[in-house]
């Protein structure tokens, strides 16, 4: 008898071996362990057993049972590994074939970078302001300083509009956004006029010069200009101010540097140079050599824009910096040609 | 404004400071010097990694091997005509020198010159321009057979050292140049190009700048020394001047030179003007720009003996007045001028001589017979560039010169100079500002000139006319004022000592300084606007670099944000996530553009339109999209554009309206084509209808309803729709008209346009309430009800949502349907509907309300329930 369990175990093992699916793993069970498998009629077959041999028999038995079991068991884990082995196999997807993609929007390169620009202000506490593109002669160069045929005019090329004869004071498109100046300041001081409040604005817009269209020049263009008047502020101040948006702007370690420079509505005039980004002030095409960038005009409020916005000179003082989107993100992506800002070749937008 | 360093020294010591150095203080102090140009000069060599600080250009002369050497004979070739032999001796040796150049060759074969001619001599290994390649291109001599001939060295022309870009013949040096010193050390320069702000016409001479650099190394400014000798009948026997306005005319300045002999200037002379970027011409001419780029006074040459023979046995009586409307004068540039009563004259008791200020005229003007084209003095020319001269035929060459130094309204001369477009030195210079003292100093640094180069002698006197002297400002400046605007702490003593370092004179008074402006200076005034003048000074010389960087400590004014900016950022955002790229575009369009979608009587027009095609600017921000849309048209499967911005209506004589607006144009398929996704159903009305609802939704706008319209002309009429909000019309939108839409080049797929009012869409009132998320489950069921075509499917919606009550929180139309089943005539719509109340229902409970629904929609609209 214990010869014919061994046998049973012997050749069962053999068979299992030999499985390699779920099917034939079923009729192996069924055929090994099933109620008339040979190892099951010998549990059937017990009763007839001497009282010596049930507990040998029994115990041999029993043995094999569980060791079928578990054969049976490790067999079918591995009958499954297989299969699912076989089956990711099989579902190998070919990871380089492109995505499929959708149809996306996005921001004009000039709002992104008047955003980024208009964040920082705000943090710093200066508020947007916008004002009128089409302006009066007056508001955009006479408040500000440049009289008329004045010089200082040859540094902003103006285009005129059709308003029949208006004498000194013809109607244009605002050269730069500083006219909004002289509006903060009036709407201000209109709030309170014995004691004006203190401003901090940043003034965001587009702005018009008669120039040829060229790569390196354009009739429009966005500015954004900064304006902090009141009872106590100083040139210290200003480079204060700028150095702080500088190093937000250009990044921590950004060197600057403050060159005296002119412009009717401000005096003392700077012209800010950033350490070129591009090449670290090396020396590159973008900066021409140069190491440096400029980057922004700046300078504390001339006391006729001052007095012209309602403010007292000899109370108030301010200061004012202006800067381009647009030649910022030229120079931060090497961008060549101005033109393709108003162009509006998708494949400039989707660039950014 | 060019500057050779070696001119800047006749006025400065610079010993210790290198080109770099002198730049560096320059470009702080507000004269940006754009680029160093070396010619001959050591140039900067930068280690890699090095920082470079200015763009630079220009070559170095090699010491050893380039240097003066003298031509002793000039040979003729033997194999070539046009080419000579030079016996040469460089200092050292003796050396035959192949050229071709043009201004020696009428002494080849004259034998052993008396006297050697001197030249700029280069050895085999130099580096030099090539004077045969168009252009600025290096390269290095070396040695070669030319017919026949070894060549190993050469004779330089002015292109080949970097002086001028364009040259015509070798340079021949004065005859004092020293044989065998190297080239570099006898005239060596650098260059520096300086940008001169409006505000500093000052500057734009070559004093100017040397006494800012005075003032900013503080060393001594060496004053010209202006002396001659003079003799023969006094000027003012002669000459009389008379200046009918003295606003436009404050000073006139003239002396006489007489005998003088035409011929070129001193090499030297001839170097720095041209390094200056003003062509060498003669003597004379030179002589009146070399003073004016010295000094910073333009200076205009007659011949005296013209004015002589047109004044005949009178004394010779200049006048100075504004022109009759229509009157004409030939100006030296061989140009006939029509004159306004703007324009200032320079008059004989004959007529007109010169435009004042701007240019001079062609009777007048100095004449060389040994040449036969005239030059044009004062003709603004680039190097190179010949100016268009005029032939005459006075036949002699002039000799005796009156010379005129004046004082003019810049404004005045500004406007003249726009006028009839004649940029030039003096038009520069005097439209940005010339201070009246500079005339007397001028006049006499052009006679001294003129004496010295051609040989004349000065007749004693000026003739100075001098009716409006300005004031030196004078301004009082106290620490605290300093403090206040600059932040900076300086003592009094401190404040003049700046000062004065730019010639201000300075009295000390208590706690004030009483500051007098120098009479160079016309940009200080008095008062409020004179003490930030003055400041602006003070921190200047100070050094920008050296004021403090401190945090504003004023007080922040109350933060009051800008809702409608913000309001206008939120909806680009909601578009940009609804998949519509933005675009920026030109506010100057044209009629012919935007009537192609819109037609429009009135526009603002540009008086000096750049072009064309941007006349006008724009009043439909859907015809600018409409561009775009049509520029990209083949540049993608599917294009959606948004821009939001202003559009302008004229308002008669006044500033124009500029309403904010939204345009929207797409086109193009639906969904992104892949590898394994073909075909998408193309765009349509229902897309751009979407993408509208959920922008509306974003802007929190609730009550919004669509109605069908036929009166946009640009829209299908049966595919157009108004967007109102509580019951105001924000906005249209649709399909594009098939008229309009031939008349861009737009594809074939349906062309989707909408258009906004951003001012009314901003105030329409928004809803901001949520709906309370249920923690009791919904119910979902579909009903299809079968109604006439002509019922909306709005009205149905409104009938459900009404009958519905709250407990209807949703309803959704998910299948449109028409077949012979249904009818002719009708349709089945399938809608969605959830409900949902503060408790969980039960089946019964929403059939209930679905039975009150269908029997209200059986009644209003004859429909009927779909089985």
């Amino acid at each position: 008898m214990l010869d014919q369990l061994n046998e049973i175990e012997k050749s069962a093992l053999e068979s299992l071996a030999a499985i390699a699916d779920q099917a034939a793993l079923d009729a192996w069970r069924i055929s090994t362990l099933g109620r008339s498998s040979p190892l099951m009629q010998v549990f059937a077959g017990f009763g007839k057993l001497s009282k010596e041999d049930k507990p040998v028999v029994g115990a041999a038995a029993n043995r094999v049972k569980v060791a079928l079991e578990s054969a049976l068991a490790e067999r079918a884990e591995a009958i499954k590994n297989a299969a699912l082995a076989k089956s990711l196999e099989e579902e190998k997807l070919d990871v380089t074939l492109p995505g499929r993609t959708k149809h996306i929007g996005r921001l004009h390169p000039s709002t992104q970078q008047l955003r980024r620009v208009l964040a920082i202000l705000a943090e710093m506490g200066f508020q947007v302001y916008t004002s009128r593109e089409v302006e009066t002669d007056d508001i955009n160069f006479q408040m500000l300083n440049f009289p008329p045929d004045h010089p200082a005019r040859d540094m902003q090329d103006t285009f005129f509009v059709e308003a029949g004869d208006r004498g000194d004071n013809p109607i244009l498109m605002r050269t730069h956004t500083s006219p909004g100046q002289i509006r903060a300041m009036r709407e201000a001081v209109a709030t309170n006029p014995q004691n004006p409040p203190p401003i901090r604005i940043a003034l965001p817009g587009m702005c018009f010069r008669y120039e040829q269209i060229t790569a390196r020049s354009e009739i429009q263009f966005n500015q954004v200009e900064g304006l902090a008047v009141g009872k106590n502020i100083t040139f210290a101040d200003l480079k204060g101010t700028i150095a702080d948006f500088v190093r937000r702007m250009f990044g921590e370690g950004a060197r600057l540097r403050f060159r005296a420079s002119y412009f009717p509505f401000t005096e003392p005039s700077a012209e800010v140079d950033v350490e070129c980004f591009v090449c670290g002030g090396k020396g590159c095409q973008v900066c021409k050599n140069s190491g440096w960038l400029e980057i922004l005009g700046c300078g504390m409020v001339h006391p006729n824009v001052l007095k012209n916005g309602g403010y007292d000179p000899k109370i108030y003082s301010g200061f004012a910096w202006g800067m381009g989107p647009e030649r910022q993100l030229m120079l931060r992506n090497k961008i060549n040609d101005i033109r393709y800002f108003w162009g509006n070749d998708v494949r400039f937008l989707e660039q950014f | 404004m060019k500057i050779p360093l070696s001119w800047l020294k006749d006025f400065i010591d610079l010993n210790g400071l290198s080109v770099e150095d002198i730049a560096r203080k320059l470009t702080l102090a507000g004269m940006e010097v754009d680029e160093i140009l070396y010619a001959g000069l050591p140039m900067p060599v930068y280690k890699d990694g090095e920082k470079h600080e200015f763009k630079t250009n220009g070559i170095a002369w090699d010491k050893e091997k380039i240097v003066v050497a003298e031509i002793r004979e000039v040979k003729p070739h033997p194999n070539a005509d046009k080419l000579t032999l030079l016996d040469l001796f460089d200092g050292k040796q003796e050396q035959v020198v192949l050229t071709g150049a043009p201004n020696i060759f009428h002494l080849k074969g004259a034998g052993k010159l008396e006297k050697p001619i001197k030249v700029a001599y280069a050895k085999e290994g130099s580096t030099l321009y090539d004077g045969h390649a168009d252009g600025q291109v290096l390269m290095t001599l070396k040695r070669a057979k030319i017919r026949g001939v070894d060549s190993y060295s050469m004779v330089c022309s002015e292109k080949e050292l970097g002086i001028t870009e364009e040259s015509d013949g070798i340079i021949i040096l004065d005859d004092d140049a020293p044989v065998g010193m190297p080239l570099a050390d006898y005239i060596g320069d650098a260059v520096l190009d300086i940008s001169i702000l409006p505000n500093m016409a000052r500057n734009a001479n070559v004093i100017g700048i040397a006494r800012e650099l005075a003032a900013l190394t503080g060393r001594e400014l060496k004053q010209p020394k202006i002396e001659f000798k003079t003799s023969g009948e006094s000027v003012n026997d002669l000459v009389s001047i008379e200046i009918t306005n003295s606003e436009l005319n404050p000073r006139f300045v003239a002396g006489l030179i007489r005998n003088v002999k035409i011929k070129p200037s001193p090499y030297q002379i001839q170097r720095r003007l041209k390094l200056a970027g003003i062509r060498a011409i003669n003597n004379i001419v030179d002589a009146t720009n070399y003073a004016m780029l010295e000094l910073g006074e333009p200076l205009h040459a007659f011949d005296y003996d013209v004015l002589k023979a047109r004044a005949g046995k009178n004394k010779i009586k200049i006048n100075t007045r504004v022109a009759k409307d229509g009157e004409k004068l030939t100006t030296l540039d061989g140009v006939e001028r029509k004159l306004t009563a703007k324009n200032v004259l320079v008059c004989d008791e004959k007529g007109s001589l010169s435009l004042a200020g701007v240019m001079g005229g062609s009777e007048s003007e100095v004449y060389d017979a040994s040449k036969e084209v005239l030059d044009a003095k004062g003709i603004e020319t680039k190097p190179g560039e010949i100016p268009q001269g005029k032939i005459t035929s006075r036949g002699k060459s002039t000799v005796n010169i009156l010379l005129e130094g004046a004082a003019w309204n810049f404004i005045n001369i500004r406007r003249t100079a726009k006028q009839h477009n004649l940029p030039s030195e003096a038009s520069f210079r005097f439209s940005r500002g010339v201070h009246p003292a500079l005339a007397e100093i001028g006049v006499k640094r052009g006679l001294q000139y003129m004496a010295e180069w051609a040989g004349g002698t000065v007749a004693p006197g000026l003739v100075d006319v001098y009716p409006l002297k300005p004031k030196d400002s004078v301004v009082e400046v106290t620490s605290q004022d300093a403090k206040k605007l600059l932040g900076i702490d300086l003592t009094v003593k401190e404040i003049a000592a700046l000062l004065e370092r730019l010639e201000f004179k300075c009295e000390i008074k208590d706690t004030k300084v009483r500051v007098t402006a120098p009479s160079h200076r016309m940009d200080i005034d008095e008062g409020v606007v004179g003490l930030a003048d003055v400041l602006e000074e003070v921190a200047r010389s100070y050094g920008f670099d050296n004021i403090p960087v401190t945090t504003m400590a004023d007080a922040l004014p109350p933060q009051v944000g800008n809702p409608i900016h913000e309001w206008e950022e939120h909806l680009r955002d909601l578009l940009v996530a609804l998949g519509l790229q933005e675009v920026v575009t030109y506010r100057m369009t044209s009629v012919e553009k935007e009537s192609r979608v819109a037609k429009y009587d009135e526009y603002v027009r540009m008086a000096n339109p750049i072009a064309p095609e941007k006349s006008v600017l724009r009043r439909s921000l859907i015809a600018s999209v409409l561009d775009v849309l049509e520029k990209n048209i083949r540049l993608g499967e599917s294009l959606s554009f948004f821009e939001v911005g202003s559009i302008f209506e004229p308002v008669k004589n006044n500033l124009p309206n500029e309403p904010r607006k939204l345009a929207i144009a797409m086109t193009g398929i639906r969904e992104a084509t892949a590898w394994d996704v073909k075909d998408s159903a193309k765009l349509d009305f229902y897309d751009l209808k979407g993408r509208l609802e959920l922008a509306l939704s974003g802007l929190r706008l609730t009550n919004v309803s669509y109605t069908a319209t036929e009166s946009t002309p640009y829209l299908h009429p049966g595919k157009a729709a108004e967007v109102k909000v509580n019951g105001q019309v924000m906005g249209v939108f649709g399909e594009l008209h098939p008229l309009v839409k031939e008349q861009y080049e737009l594809g074939d797929s349906p062309v989707l346009v909408a258009e906004f009012d951003l001012e009314l869409l901003r105030k329409a009132t928004p809803t901001y309430g949520i709906m309370p998320v249920s923690e009791f489950p919904s119910i979902y069921e579909d009903i299809a009800i079968i109604v006439d075509e002509s019922v909306l499917a709005d009205k149905i919606e409104a009938l459900i949502r009404q009958t519905g009550g709250k407990t209807v929180t949703n309803v959704r139309l998910f299948d449109v349907y028409r077949d012979e089943k249904i009818g002719a005539g009708k349709k089945s719509l399938a809608y969605s509907l959830t409900y949902q109340a503060e408790k969980t229902m039960t089946d019964a409970d929403a059939a209930a309300i679905r039975n009150k629904i269908v029997k209200r929609l059986e009644h209003e609209v004859g429909a009927k329930l779909r089985s």
